[in-house]
């Protein structure tokens, strides 16, 4: 894991100085995060590289798990599927058995924290030990999924405790919700020290060119996603055929396997079906162990950079290509208007058409596409790094003690 | 002796509100009913996270109605909205429903945004801190303007002067009162911050407080 000086040459000195002012400000107290998985998901990913700089930076952040069986998973993950606007039947019973198994988790749970962040549905109902301590600890949930559209009687059943905290966070507005308590806005973010965003030398980007098969020299627009419907792979190769009638260029669709996606091989077979064996289009699906340095060179790699979602929870492969100055061609959904602004750091469409349209205006004004590319890139630095995430938890932090909307430090 | 300028800096926290707008006389309810603080971060917003890009997107009024909305004469309005001649939020609020209000009067049907591309109302909490930087005098000052950070540049030249109703920038308002370096101090607060990138703001302070200390030294 990067040390917090490593960040110093990609976003100042300044900036470090402040982390470290505000990790001063907050000395003395304990962060206690609670979710409930170490390992896979993004929250996992966020806590693992985001907890030892906290720590780094003199604050006492540490991380809790709750239990739960395969039933009490299996509930949740209908909860997350509802709440993420998709219809699905959860009975009583299963209402009954998350709060039966919530009760055990705060009973089991020490609640050393003098702040407490609760992360997703999961174990949202540990507010219920709230009380016990006659207000001496700040509660916090930390929302990082799209509520933006939520299935209206399992929010209901979530909200009654989401009342309940301090603060509630958000990753992006559209998912804010009509809430008695503070609501804050903090995006996720991507660290520009990883193998996925990390400079690469040219024969590590040209050996998985040449892996792959993609001719150097000819554009390449590349969409970085799972095979998801949601990601609209079919539409990203309708908008390839209609360019290609007038340019000549590839396209490269790159997702993860995803044993865990049952849509996965059907999404899959229909973009194969869909490309018609044509030899521009590179259908990659690139496993697990090589897919960040991968991903990272397709990207480094790509004249233009698609991401065509209908939905999205946030969106971070907007991100990652802004990070490595590329121009992006992106739906307006989710969280990638916080990322693009359009015709200024980006191009924002709604069709297949205005896709094509872009990809050829891009491509035919290469210079126009590299100030979208900087533009972007500038736009990531200072507002989707790890770092300016690390800031806003700092704040919110502070802010819990603190009133108005503006606080002398 | 004049007492000497201590830099701070700001950084910010956004507040979600919970409100939202579907169409101008939403958005209008909501311009009216929303803290100053909201009204501010609407203004601002784009100027803090684009600070690199000039020229730069208009404020988040102007640019939901004309992206979103798709209504080019009235978002072309509300982003002339001239920001540097207000010296109170409350004008500037005012300002934006006198906009909106005359347009519905003339155009009362109105286009809806689709679900979720309304309008979000935010505002921000700032969070103000000394940096280690301090000056007694133009040598001095001309010097921590290199050094000090962007956001630190934004909270003297922006926020300390509508935000905190200071009226004049911090930065002329000490030139003037304990330099009595009036002249550079006029020049300073002439500047628009609103047209230009805070670096190129940086660097017009920084070459007139050296013009002024080459001529003082001749």
């Amino acid at each position: 894991m990067p040390k917090i000086n490593e960040y110093s040459p990609i976003i100042g000195e300044d900036t470090i100085e402040e982390l470290k002012i505000l990790g001063e400000k907050l000395s003395g107290k304990i962060i206690q995060h609670i979710n409930s998985t170490s390992v896979g998901g993004g929250v996992a990913e966020i806590l693992n590289r985001m907890i030892p700089l906290m720590n780094e930076l003199g604050v006492d952040a540490r991380w809790d798990l709750i239990k739960g069986g395969e039933k009490f998973f299996n509930i949740t993950k209908k909860f997350h599927n509802a709440l993420h606007g998709v219809p699905v039947e959860v009975s009583e019973e299963e209402f009954d058995f998350f709060l039966q198994v919530a009760n055990e988790n705060a009973q089991a749970i020490n609640f050393y924290g003098d702040m407490i962040v609760i992360h997703d549905p999961q174990p949202v109902a540990l507010i219920k030990k709230k009380s016990d301590f006659g207000g001496n600890k700040k509660w916090i949930w930390r929302c990082h999924i799209d509520v933006s559209c939520p299935d209206p009687k399992v929010w209901n059943f979530i909200r009654q405790f989401v009342c309940q905290y301090d603060a509630s966070v958000f990753s992006a507005p559209v998912f804010s919700q009509n809430l008695p308590i503070k609501q804050y806005l903090i995006s996720p973010s991507i660290d520009p020290l990883s193998d996925k965003n990390k400079e690469l030398p040219q024969d590590i980007i040209n050996a998985v060119l040449d892996k792959h098969g993609i001719e150097k020299g000819k554009p390449v627009i590349t969409q970085i996603s799972r095979y998801d419907f949601l990601k609209d792979p079919v539409g990203v190769i309708a908008a390839f055929k209609l360019v290609r009638k007038h340019i000549d260029c590839q396209l490269v669709l790159a997702g993860n396997t995803a044993a865990d996606d049952p849509e996965h091989d059907k999404v899959l077979n229909m973009v194969k079906e869909k490309a018609d064996s044509d030899p521009d289009i590179h259908i990659l699906v690139i496993e697990p162990s090589n897919n960040d340095i991968e991903i990272n060179a397709l990207q480094r790699a790509s004249d233009i950079i698609i991401q065509k979602s209908i939905r999205e929870g946030f969106g971070l492969t907007v991100s990652e290509a802004l990070w490595k100055k590329k121009p992006v061609i992106a739906g307006a959904v989710g969280g990638i208007p916080l990322q693009i602004t359009h015709k200024y750091s980006g191009i924002l469409t709604h069709t297949v058409e205005g896709t094509a349209y872009w990809i050829k205006q891009l491509l035919n004004s290469p210079e126009y596409a590299k100030k979208l590319g900087l533009n972007g890139h500038e736009h990531i630095k200072n507002n989707f790094l790890l770092t300016r995430h690390l800031r806003e938890y700092f704040l919110m932090f502070l802010s819990l003690y603190h009133s108005g909307d503006i606080v002398y430090l | 002796m004049s007492n000497p300028f201590h830099f701070y800096t700001r950084l910010n926290l956004t507040e979600l509100l919970g409100i939202k707008a579907k169409n101008l006389t939403e958005l209008l309810e909501g311009i009216k009913t929303v803290s100053g603080s909201s009204i501010y971060y609407h203004t601002h917003r784009f100027l803090q996270q684009h600070h690199f890009l000039s020229p730069e997107p208009p404020n988040d009024f102007a640019y939901w109605v004309s992206n979103v909305l798709q209504e080019e004469k009235i978002g072309e309005q509300l982003a002339s909205v001239d920001i540097i001649q207000f010296k109170k939020i409350h004008d500037l609020r005012e300002k934006f429903i006198s906009i909106i209000e005359q347009y519905l009067k003339k155009k009362p049907l109105q286009k809806e945004a689709s679900d979720g591309a309304e309008f979000h109302f935010m505002k921000s909490v700032t969070f103000i801190m000394p940096t280690k930087y301090v000056a007694n005098n133009l040598a001095e000052f001309s010097e921590a303007i290199k050094k000090i950070s962007i956001y630190s540049i934004y909270f003297h030249m922006f926020e300390a002067r509508l935000r905190l109703e200071k009226g004049e920038n911090d930065f002329s308002n000490w030139l003037e009162n304990e330099l009595a370096e009036t002249e550079l101090s006029k020049k300073i607060a002439k500047l628009d911050p609103y047209t230009q990138t805070l670096d190129s703001l940086r660097q017009k302070i920084i070459f007139f407080t050296e013009r002024r200390i080459n001529a003082k030294n001749k």
